[in-house]
C-alpha cells in the first residue's frame, strides 16, 4: 500500500524526498547552506544563508570582478576554456520578455561569477570555483527586431557580407542572443552553462553552441601568445588591453548611446584543413604566414614581437615575405583600427577514419564591425596563402552592451 | 495594532522547540547580525518597519514559475533581532490561499502540509524556505508567473507587523510537492 503511495511524479522530483531524507537525519541544513565544513571556513562577513565563496583555495578562488564600465570577458586575461552559445529568441519575446531575462541572467552570472550559487541553483557546491569566471553577454541583429528597437542597432551589426572563402554551415551562423562563458576550469564553465541556459530557454532555443580551449590554467606566463591547432603562434599583433590603443579600438565611442563602453564581436568558426597541411613541408608553412613557426617571429628576422621589414628582398629580388603571405594581408597600420582577437581552439573529435575535425573560434572584438573587421577580413579573402589550409564554416555578430553597476543590468541602457 | 516589541508567547516557544527538535532547516548566525540588530527593535517607530529596523529580512527570495494552479516561493528568513521572531503567514497578490508549509516524511514519501506555529526564526538566525523543505505555498494561482516576474509577497508576524518582500520568478524542476489537505502527500 505504502508503494503506491510514491507516484512516479513524486519520484522525478527526486529532490523532495531527498531532502526529506536528510531532513530526518537531522541534517543541519538545507542542500542550499553551508555544510559543517564549509561553514567553519566561512567568512564572518557572509551574508546569512549564503553558501560560503571560495571553498576551494587557489586558482579555483579567483574572481573577476562582474560590475564595471565593460563587461568582463573581453579585456580580460583570457582564460583556458570557454563555451559560446547562440540563441534564437523565441515568437513573442519582445522588450518586456527580453528585460526580464537579461536581469535574470544578469544575475546568474553577477552570483556564479562571484563564486556564489545562481538563485534556486540545482548544485550550489559547483558554483564554489569561479576560477575567473566570466559571463558576457551580446545582442544579435534580430533581438533589435524581436524588441522593436532596429533603430537603436549599430548600422554594422548585421550579417557580414559573403567572402570568397567562406563555406558557412548555417548551424553555426547567427544568433540573437550570445552568452559567451570563460573559465579557467572545465566544470565551473559546465555549471555557468546550465544555469544561464535553464533561464534563458522559456525565452528562446539554442541554435548553436561552441566550445573552446587555450593551454591550460598558469602552463604559461599570462601575455604569452597561444599557439592554435595549426601550431602557428596566433595572436601576435593584438591590442593590449589597458593601453589607450586597446580603448580605441575595442570600446564603442560613438553611434548609439546605449552602447557606449561596449564592443562588438565577430565570432567566425574556421575550420583548420589539417590533412592538407599535413601535406605542406615547413618553408611552404611559414612562408604563407610570413612568420617562423618556432618563434612566431617575422621572417626578416628579430623575434616575436619585432616589426617585420616588409620592403626586405631576397638575393633573388623576391620580398622575404611574400606579398600574400598571411601577415602582410591582415596588417593594420593604425593601431585604433586594429581588431582585439581573443580566440579558442576547438576540437570535435576525429572521424571514423581518423581525420580530425578541429580549428580555431575566431572572436574578434572592435568598436565598429564595418571600419575595422570588414576592411581586414575582405583582404584576407582576395589574397591570403593561408586560406588554403583555413576554411570560414560559421559566422555570428554580436553587439555587447557596457557593464553594469551592482544593482543593473546587462542590457538596461538598451532594454529599460 | 501591532506591538513594537518583539514578544514571544511561552506557547509559542514551546512549539518551536518541538518543530526543531529534528530536522529543522533554522540555523543561528551569531556572526552576521545586521546593523540594528544589537539594539533592541523597541524603538520602531511603526509598524510597517522600514529596511533598516525591519526584524526580519528576505534574501534570495524567489517563487517558481507557473501557468496556474500551484505554485511556492523561496528564499531565507533573516532575524536581525536578538529576540526570536515567528512568521505566522504569509500573502500575496498571486492567490487568497498562501500558506505556510513543510514537507514531512511519512510513509516512504514527501508530504507536505501546514506548518503548525509557522516559521520560528531564532535571535540572529536564518531559516531557509527551500524546494524539499519549508516554503510559502500559493494555491489556486489564476495568473501566471512568468520567468523574472516580480512578485510581490507580505510575512505577517506574531505581534501583528508585517514584512514585505518581492520574489523573482524562476524556471524550476523541483518543488512538485502536491498538497493534499487530508495527508497521504501525492
Amino acid at each position: 500500500m505504502t508503494e503506491h503511495r510514491i507516484t512516479r511524479r513524486g519520484l522525478l522530483a527526486g529532490g523532495a524526498a531527498t531532502a526529506v531524507g536528510a531532513l530526518a537525519a537531522c541534517s543541519p541544513a538545507s542542500p542550499a547552506s553551508p555544510g559543517p565544513a564549509a561553514a567553519s571556513t566561512a567568512p564572518s562577513t557572509a551574508p546569512p544563508g549564503a553558501v560560503p565563496a571560495a571553498a576551494s583555495g587557489g586558482y579555483g578562488a579567483a574572481v573577476e570582478p562582474f560590475h564595471g564600465p565593460h563587461q568582463a570577458g573581453v579585456a580580460t586575461d583570457p582564460q583556458a576554456h570557454a563555451v559560446f552559445v547562440g540563441l534564437d529568441l523565441r515568437a513573442g519575446t519582445g522588450r518586456e520578455a527580453l528585460a526580464r531575462l537579461m536581469r535574470l541572467l544578469t544575475d546568474d552570472a553577477r552570483r556564479l561569477t562571484e563564486g556564489r550559487p545562481a538563485l534556486a541553483d540545482t548544485e550550489p557546491e559547483l558554483a564554489l570555483s569561479p576560477a575567473r569566471l566570466t559571463v558576457t553577454f551580446g545582442f544579435g541583429p534580430g533581438l533589435f527586431t524581436a524588441a522593436g528597437l532596429e533603430h537603436l542597432r549599430p548600422d554594422s551589426l548585421a550579417p557580414l557580407p559573403p567572402f570568397s572563402v567562406d563555406k558557412l554551415q548555417d548551424r553555426w551562423n547567427g544568433g540573437d542572443l550570445l552568452l559567451q562563458i570563460c573559465a579557467d576550469d572545465p566544470l565551473t564553465v559546465a555549471h555557468a552553462l546550465r544555469m544561464t541556459v535553464k533561464d534563458a530557454r522559456s525565452f528562446a532555443e539554442v541554435r548553436w553552441v561552441q566550445r573552446g580551449f587555450r593551454r591550460g590554467l598558469h602552463l604559461q606566463a599570462a601575455g604569452t601568445t597561444q599557439r592554435n591547432v595549426m601550431g602557428q603562434l596566433d595572436g601576435t599583433v593584438n591590442p593590449r588591453p589597458g593601453t589607450a590603443d586597446f580603448d580605441r579600438a575595442v570600446w564603442t565611442g560613438d553611434g548609439p548611446d546605449w552602447l557606449r563602453g561596449g564592443t562588438t564581436l565577430v565570432l567566425r568558426r574556421i575550420r583548420a584543413e589539417m590533412e592538407t597541411w599535413d601535406a605542406a613541408d615547413r618553408v611552404a608553412k611559414e612562408f604563407s604566414v610570413g612568420r617562423r613557426l618556432d618563434t612566431g617571429a617575422p621572417l626578416t628576422g628579430g623575434g616575436e614581437h619585432d616589426e617585420p621589414d616588409f620592403g626586405k628582398v631576397d638575393a633573388s629580388g623576391f620580398p622575404v615575405i611574400a606579398e600574400q603571405a598571411h601577415i602582410r594581408r591582415a596588417r593594420v597600420a593604425d593601431p585604433g583600427l586594429r581588431i582585439f582577437r581573443r580566440v579558442y581552439n576547438y576540437d570535435e573529435g576525429i572521424t571514423a577514419g581518423g581525420r580530425a575535425d578541429c580549428g580555431l573560434l575566431f572572436a574578434s572584438y572592435q568598436a565598429d564591425i564595418a571600419r575595422q573587421f570588414v576592411p581586414i577580413q575582405r583582404r584576407l579573402a582576395e589574397a591570403d596563402l593561408l586560406n588554403e589550409w583555413t576554411t570560414p564554416i560559421g559566422s555570428a555578430v554580436f553587439a555587447v552592451p557596457p557593464g553594469c553597476a551592482a544593482d543593473g543590468w546587462i542590457g538596461e541602457t538598451l532594454l529599460s | 495594532m501591532s506591538s513594537r516589541h518583539v514578544r514571544v508567547p511561552a506557547l509559542l516557544l514551546a512549539a518551536a522547540a518541538a518543530l526543531s527538535g529534528c530536522g529543522s532547516s533554522t540555523t543561528a548566525a551569531p556572526a552576521t547580525p545586521a546593523p540594528a540588530a544589537s539594539a533592541p527593535p523597541s524603538t520602531a517607530p511603526s509598524a510597517a518597519p522600514s529596511a533598516a529596523t525591519a526584524p526580519l529580512t528576505v534574501t534570495d527570495p524567489w517563487v517558481k514559475t507557473t501557468d496556474e494552479g500551484m505554485t511556492a516561493a523561496f528564499g531565507t528568513l533573516v532575524n536581525t533581532t536578538g529576540a526570536e521572531v515567528t512568521v505566522v503567514s504569509a500573502s500575496s497578490p498571486l492567490s487568497s490561499e498562501v500558506e505556510l508549509h513543510e514537507v514531512v516524511e511519512s510513509g516512504g514519501t514527501a508530504v507536505m502540509r501546514a506548518k503548525k506555529g509557522g516559521f520560528v526564526i531564532p535571535a540572529h538566525g536564518t531559516h531557509t524556505l527551500a524546494p524539499g523543505g519549508d516554503h510559502i505555498m500559493l494555491m489556486g494561482v489564476t495568473g501566471k508567473v512568468e520567468p523574472g516576474a516580480q512578485v510581490a509577497f507580505a510575512l505577517t508576524l506574531q505581534d501583528g507587523s508585517t514584512v514585505e518582500f518581492t520574489a523573482v520568478g524562476k524556471d524550476f524542476a523541483g518543488a512538485e510537492e502536491h498538497y493534499q489537505p487530508g495527508g497521504g502527500g501525492h
